[in-house]
């Protein structure tokens, strides 16, 4: 067996059992670093592919940001899980045979494809144009082909941003806020008092 | 040697790992969330392994777009449920209809 089938099997099998302990997990936080550990696996892999570029893209989006935000929600919300956990004996048996039946299919349909698809004249996955590097070919055709694709995806993270910030603003009562339009509108006769005293009395309130 | 056939299959395995977790976690809606990355991760490796193999780099353009996307519902998701937890005190999803009309 070579190296890269050593290294297919050592990332697949891990990602496997990472995804299993998510979902099994009794503590959210546990579910939250297998996550992390599953997205690292499937990065292992699409490098062994030679999707370098996807790659660090997974590691940097997932591991660096949705998984951050995964561990923060999870921290922030006072939730008692235990209580959340009833049922899964119940749903377990179900679940498994339905997951089982799909993933035999699944297996199959795939097995069928790696043998008489269109791809099972390619030996070797190439995942870049010859002697430009993967990222540079996600590049050329990413600015210009799929341009509109790349602009739409930029949609998306605006709307969604947007969107989190819209549900989770909260503005506390009894908290006193900088008003930019009062400040610009303020004039002198709104703004100050003349008082003209007179000599010897003080300023009386 | 490695082919197609092996990561459809890891990628399959991961599919269906998802939606058990959506199957038996279904009061956990963090734990539905994750399986919900989840199973977008095994759509991604789905077109990364068919972009590789097929020599074509639609694929992986493809898998970037799916990536996006994953992102911006986990964002949504979470603001949803930050949003949940202050209105009620719990996030157990089997009362969410309370908003059904």
């Amino acid at each position: 067996m070579d190296v890269q089938a050593i290294a297919f099997y050592l990332l697949a099998t891990m990602m496997i059992v990472c995804a299993l302990a998510v979902v099994m997990a009794r503590n959210p936080v546990h579910s939250v670093l297998f996550l992390i550990a599953a997205f690292f696996s499937a990065a292992g892999l699409f490098v062994l592919l030679g999707a370098e570029f996807l790659a660090m893209l997974l590691v940097i989006v997932y591991v660096g940001a949705v998984a951050v935000l995964f561990l923060f929600v999870v921290m922030m919300l006072d939730v008692d899980f235990s209580a959340l956990k009833e049922g899964f004996a119940r749903y377990l048996p179900l679940g498994g045979l339905v997951a089982g039946v799909a993933a035999v299919e699944m297996v199959i349909v795939a097995v069928a494809i790696g043998a008489h698809g269109a791809a099972s004249k390619n030996a070797a996955p190439v995942a870049s144009v010859a002697g430009v590097s993967n990222a540079e070919t996600i590049g050329r055709v990413l600015y210009t082909n799929y341009v509109y694709y790349f602009q739409a995806a930029g949609l998306v993270l605006l709307v969604a941003m947007i969107g989190a910030i819209v549900l989770t603003l909260r503005h506390k009562p009894g908290v006193r806020r900088q008003s930019i339009a009062d400040q610009v509108a303020r004039t002198p006769a709104t703004g100050m008092r003349v008082v003209q005293i007179k000599s010897g009395e003080g300023l009386a309130p | 040697m490695i082919g197609l056939a092996h990561y459809l299959t890891v990628a399959a395995i991961l599919f269906t790992i998802g939606v058990f977790g959506i199957f038996v976690n279904r009061k956990n809606v963090i734990v539905i969330l994750m399986s919900i990355e989840l199973i977008l991760l095994a759509v991604n490796i789905n077109l990364v392994a068919f972009s590789a193999y097929l020599h074509d780099i639609t694929g992986q353009i493809f898998a970037m777009i799916v990536l996006t996307v994953a992102a911006a519902e986990a964002a949504v998701g979470l603001a949803i449920l930050v949003t949940f937890f202050r209105n009620r005190g719990d996030i157990a999803v089997d009362d969410a209809s309370m908003m059904k009309g």
